[in-house]
């Protein structure tokens, strides 16, 4: 893992002592909501509907055991309790008091997190696969190129003050588990036919009132390139991304209104200019951080123990468990486990102190102090000696972590909504509750298979729902809340945005009406069909006719 | 659910207290309330004005932060703001905040 050297810690305690004068100034009530607001932006601060609001950065959602007690802390001490991990895998915590968070920020520091570039038009967290470092099919870990990016990224003077925000991501497998083509630039390593490896470019993804999935615009880049030409991608979006209308800002609309090629042509022009200059980083440096992401020291762990095979046998809940929660790892006799935050009835994404610190005691004894965060809002012990699932599973169960349904319809991801959120026009919490209560039956969800539901609270679509194989958006209707419902999203590399299935829906009807779409499903499918291929085949009519029937 | 009122018979001014972000009301000696059944209510937009400009002067005084006027129903002595956003900015998360362990 990635370890703060001195000039990441002195950067990091600087500004913690800068930001405490600032918030000290406006109590004091020297400086006004419009002078502050753009400094508390700057640390990852919101005003919310019942409170201010934390974003805390989780580097390409990799955490030690040391940090995830620090969030715990946090929550515990200056929070109510807990914290909500988000789609962008940062921790959120909901209810903080402007006077406590220079403390909270100066605790936070102490474990290397910050609240630094969570928002404001910067650019944003570089995320990655989850299961980077151990997942059987990737070629190398991304989250190298990620910290390159996070260091040069990290207060960069001219990506400042870019015309809105910029969210970058980086894969390295043939399969994409972390909504790459949403991002605004998404990077997939991938090798040439010479066998060397490099990235994919892709730019121009975002959801929001403008939805589009990311756009090819170099199939390979070598490695060394990478910050020469994200430079030269984001010199064009500087200078030419639109600054007078808040909606058209992104990324996403400039290549969109210029068109791939010329976009293209520009970004390639501009890169001419900076190609093989100071920017790009050297082999050495490459190596240096490199070795910061280097495996764990692994042993010769058993693949399967007498005590795995007898429990798996005759244990239902523990075989259910390792079918959706437990994935493959690249070193055998380890395997890979998801921990759910979506039990039913449960808020998706939040945790509570005593679980944070407990899930950080199992990574500290199983899993190399190691814990991840994915954009699905739950987190992942990455390297679990399969001969130590059985003990793994009975904690994460006792703590209530264990729900066996990673990918399945219960696995919910969901923004906070208008229960805390101010710029929301419904709730979304209370449908994904609702749901998952329906989903308790896990014969069922597990009958169902993968179901990917997505719910936002409004059009920002912080919760995906463009991209959910059952999409859901809240929206106001004249005081009243409605949800608008879109079929057929994917968020994987052949994606697709999901298409409305009709007028919104009532708050009292949208449960039934999922409950019923997910009928309609059952009655349809073909032997093996999931969810989205049994709609892929039979199309948006029979799941519109039966919704918009005449009662 | 209530509905948005245009042109409201009663309304209230909102705002965040500035030093930790709490929802308050303004209440008719000029502070500020986390119950939403003090607030002062305006029934004419004389008054509501008047209300308004007391907030705003909160606001200049590094007291509150972004205050703004609300719908409400008033019932007995119970204040109810209308609207859904405003109702969970009174009462809070219309959900348990802790996640079910």
């Amino acid at each position: 893992m990635y370890s703060y050297d001195e000039y990441d810690q002195k950067l990091l305690d600087q500004r913690v002592a800068q930001f405490r004068d600032q918030v000290r100034r406006r109590i004091a009530g020297e400086l006004t909501e419009e002078q502050f607001r753009p400094l508390r932006l700057r640390n990852g601060l919101y005003l919310q509907l019942h409170a201010y609001m934390l974003r805390v950065s989780v580097p390409y959602g990799t955490l030690s055991s040391r940090q995830l007690r620090g969030l715990g802390h946090v929550a515990r001490h200056y929070d109510r309790g807990f914290g909500h991990f988000t789609t962008r895998t940062n921790m959120q915590f909901h209810w903080m008091k402007l006077e406590h968070v220079p403390d909270a920020l100066a605790d936070l520091a102490k474990v290397q997190l910050h609240g630094i570039q969570t928002s404001g038009n910067s650019l944003r967290n570089v995320t990655a696969d989850h299961l980077a470092g151990v997942a059987p099919d990737e070629i190398e870990d991304p989250r190298i190129w990620c910290e390159i990016i996070r260091q040069w990224g990290a207060l960069h003077p001219e990506f400042s003050y870019l015309p809105r925000k910029f969210k970058i991501c980086i894969i390295a497998a043939p399969h994409d588990r972390a909504a790459l083509r949403i991002h605004d630039l998404a990077l997939r390593l991938h090798r040439n036919e010479a066998g060397e490896t490099g990235f994919e470019v892709m730019v121009g993804g975002g959801l929001g009132r403008t939805p589009f999935l990311a756009k090819t615009i170099r199939e390979f880049l070598p490695k060394r390139h990478l910050l020469s030409y994200l430079e030269a991608v984001l010199r064009v979006y500087n200078q030419l991304g639109r600054r007078d209308n808040l909606w058209k800002a992104r990324i996403k609309i400039l290549v969109h209104e210029l068109g791939v090629q010329k976009f293209t042509e520009l970004v390639e022009a501009e890169w001419q200019d900076v190609k093989d200059g100071p920017v790009e980083v050297s082999e050495a440096e490459v190596a240096r951080i490199a070795a910061q992401f280097s495996p764990p020291n692994y042993e010769d762990a058993p693949t399967f123990t007498r005590e795995f095979d007898e429990l798996r046998l005759n244990d239902l809940g523990f075989a259910r468990w390792l079918r959706t929660n437990v994935g493959g790892h690249k070193q055998p006799g380890y395997a890979i486990v998801t921990v759910s935050l979506k039990p039913p009835g449960g808020t998706p994404g939040d945790i509570t102190a005593e679980q944070m610190d407990a899930v950080a005691d199992l990574a500290d004894r199983y899993s190399f102090s190691e814990i991840r965060v994915t954009h699905a809002q739950n987190l992942v012990l990455p390297h679990v000696r399969r001969a130590d699932l059985p003990v793994v599973w009975r904690a994460l169960a006792a703590l209530g972590l264990a729900t066996p349904n990673i990918g399945l319809a219960s696995d919910i991801i969901c923004c906070p909504g208008l229960d805390y959120c101010s710029l929301a026009n419904a709730r979304s919490i209370p449908i994904a509750r609702r749901l998952t209560e329906r989903f308790d039956d896990l014969s069922r969800l597990h009958d169902l298979g993968e179901l990917k539901i997505k719910i936002s609270g409004c059009i920002n679509a912080c919760g995906h729902h463009h991209v959910g194989h059952i999409g859901i958006l809240g929206v106001d209707k004249n005081g009243e809340e409605y949800y608008q419902v879109t079929l057929g999203g994917s968020e994987d590399l052949n994606g697709a945005l999901g298409t409305i299935l009709g007028p919104a829906i009532h708050a009292d009807r949208i449960v039934e009406a999922v409950e019923t779409l997910i009928e309609i499903y059952v009655a349809l499918r073909r032997d093996g069909e999931r969810f989205l291929d049994t709609y892929r085949r039979v199309g948006l009519a029979p799941f519109k006719e039966r919704i918009y029937a005449p009662a | 659910m209530a509905k948005v009122v245009k042109n409201p018979a009663a309304q209230i001014v909102t705002a965040n207290r500035l030093r930790d972000g709490a929802v308050v009301y303004l209440v008719a000696d000029g502070s500020w309330s986390t119950n939403v059944s003090e607030g002062a209510v305006a029934r004419d937009a004389v008054t509501a004005e008047r209300l308004m400009a007391a907030g705003n002067q909160a606001a200049a005084d590094q007291v509150v932060v972004g205050p703004y006027l609300i719908a409400v129903a008033v019932k007995d002595d119970r204040v109810e703001p209308l609207g859904t956003r405003e109702r969970i900015r009174a009462l809070g998360p219309s959900v348990s905040e802790r996640p079910a362990a």
